[in-house]
């Protein structure tokens, strides 16, 4: 009795978010798919199942360039940020008092919690032609002329590396920290030295942290606008910022919606790529 | 040397950390009408002059209820499925726990272009509450796992001794598992409403006449750099930061032993 009560209920906890998650996320995933498989004839939407959104992705010069440069700074970016990350999440896990640890990484990670905009804005500040940089450089006397660093590819990847490796710095720290310290004193005790300790015994079992990290910088790399648009002036478009092109000026839906597919495409594909290290239930 | 190598490299990380941070909010008491060197000031000029700009603070107050109602929401429907889940014995669990963590795997962008091209075609108009809608679903999911993550065999027992206490289910839900979850739920929300303040792209995208303030920042930004935008960005980091501390101090602070 007690127990068909409760079968009868369980579902009627889940239906609300069932629902939702339903109707305002899977319902707009397969209409964007179907809108992908349309057509655009001059300013009428012609629905059916034409794959030419997709041929022209590798028929645009301009379309094929954006997948290209989008897949560069991205990758560009995830590597910058593990390298500059992990020394960071090292230093905060075992040179720091545990008593300090959680204050110290509270502060090497606040500025996470910004609005894209905002922190692309004060990247912008920071780089400008009259900004802080330039200015501090030629009052050193290093620079005579201010010298070009916003609105180009590395403003892009400047903003983005600020930016993932906070994230960065808080997923390998918790991989850090939750390694017992009886590894790396059982290696130094068989005659490793300091880096034979960490090439063959703490990498590798931070491995999965790393990998997940990396993964979410992907994932959120490749899909923002903001970013690339505030920083890195227009003389090459990223992916998202085609598709923002795509809906303002043209309201192209069906070529928006066949990018938006190949970047969710890519991004399986990263998944898949690095699902055997991947740990997402453990963040 | 060797030594000294990790102390300074975690001084030229912080360098790099807060140096956009302290140009932003530096700058914005900037007395001057340009926010770079050198620093003139300070003074309150430009705060003085967003707070009495009408169009920013309908936009702070439209991100506030943005925030907060969509939080809540987010909130309420994690708790459900969450409890429905840990709790009662459901086919296919798995399957409809994947379904709703699936938003998490996809860009925001992504998310606001297929509400976009349903909203137009059923011919609802974009406003707050679409935007609202957004952000719920992509906190539904943050929601639901840290309250999912959250419900240990120590809660089960508690229900169920107020069931053999002859509890009903509402009772048993209101007076054992929400208090025993209390901390959960404000990470929960906490984070859902810092997330949703500082959420872009999904707002410029479903919203049409009244906009959220990373909207309006957005559009101020055309006529390049200002000292206004500092003072209105120093304001989002500051609103952010004291969500993100409070969480810190009010639920991570007590779950330790």
């Amino acid at each position: 009795m007690s127990t068909g009560h409760q079968r009868l209920k369980g579902p009627g906890f889940v239906t609300p978010a069932l629902i939702w998650t339903f109707a305002f996320f899977v319902v707009p995933f397969l209409v964007m798919g179907t809108m992908s498989l349309a057509t655009l004839e001059g300013r009428t939407l012609v629905w059916g199942l034409s794959l030419a959104n997709y041929a022209e992705l590798t028929e645009k010069a301009y379309l094929w360039r954006a997948i290209m440069v989008s897949l560069e700074i991205t990758l560009t970016v995830t590597v910058v940020s593990v390298i500059l990350a992990y020394p960071l999440a090292w230093i905060i896990a075992y040179r720091i008092p545990p008593r300090w640890q959680r204050l110290a990484l509270l502060l090497a990670i606040l500025p996470f919690w910004t609005s894209y905009v905002v922190r692309s804005y004060a990247w912008l500040l920071v780089l400008a032609r009259e900004g802080v940089v330039n200015q501090t450089l030629i009052s050193m006397g290093l620079i005579s002329e201010p010298i070009t660093l916003a609105n180009t590819r590395f403003a892009t990847v400047t903003g983005f590396v600020h930016f993932f490796v906070m994230l960065l710095t808080l997923t390998i720290y918790a991989n850090l920290v939750q390694l017992s310290p009886n590894y790396r004193r059982a290696a130094m005790d068989l005659g490793a030295s300091a880096f034979q300790t960490f090439r063959h015994v703490v990498l590798p079992l931070t491995l999965p942290g790393i990998v997940t990290g990396a993964f979410l910088t992907f994932v959120l790399c490749i899909g923002d606008y903001v970013t690339p648009q505030i920083l890195g002036g227009n003389t090459e478009l990223t992916v998202p910022q085609v598709i923002m092109v795509q809906l303002g000026r043209r309201a192209d839906f069906p070529l928006a919606s066949a990018l938006a597919i190949v970047l969710m495409a890519i991004v399986t594909l990263v998944y898949i790529l690095s699902a055997r290290w991947l740990r997402l239930d453990r963040l | 040397m060797t030594r000294l190598l990790p102390w300074l490299y975690l001084a030229a990380a912080f360098l790099f950390i807060y140096l956009p941070v302290a140009a932003l909010v530096l700058f914005s008491f900037q007395d001057g009408g340009l926010p770079v060197p050198p620093f003139e000031g300070p003074s309150l000029r430009w705060y003085a002059d967003i707070l009495s700009d009408d169009d920013v603070m309908a936009a702070l107050t439209n991100s506030l209820m943005v925030a907060v109602a969509s939080a809540a929401v987010a909130c309420v429907l994690g708790f459900l499925a969450a409890y429905g889940l840990a709790r009662h014995v459901l086919p296919g669990s798995a399957l409809i726990r994947g379904l709703l963590i699936a938003p998490l795997t996809v860009s925001y962008l992504i998310v606001g272009l297929g509400l976009l091209i349903v909203i137009q075609r059923t011919g609802l108009g974009l406003s707050l509450f679409t935007a609202g809608i957004g952000h719920v679903v992509i906190n539904l999911p943050l929601c639901f796992a840290i309250i999912y993550a959250s419900m240990g065999a120590q809660q089960q027992n508690a229900e169920r001794a107020a069931r053999d206490l002859g509890a009903d289910e509402f009772r048993v839900i209101t007076l054992v598992t929400l208090p025993m979850l209390a901390p959960a739920l404000a990470a929960a929300f906490f984070l859902s409403v810092t997330l949703s303040w500082d959420e872009f792209i999904i707002s410029f995208l479903l919203t049409r006449f009244d906009v959220t303030l990373p909207v309006e920042i957005w559009s101020m930004l055309r006529s390049g750099l200002s000292p206004r935008l500092n003072a209105i960005g120093s304001l989002v980091f500051l609103i952010s930061v004291t969500a993100v501390l409070v969480l810190e101090i009010f639920v991570f602070r007590k779950r330790r032993p």
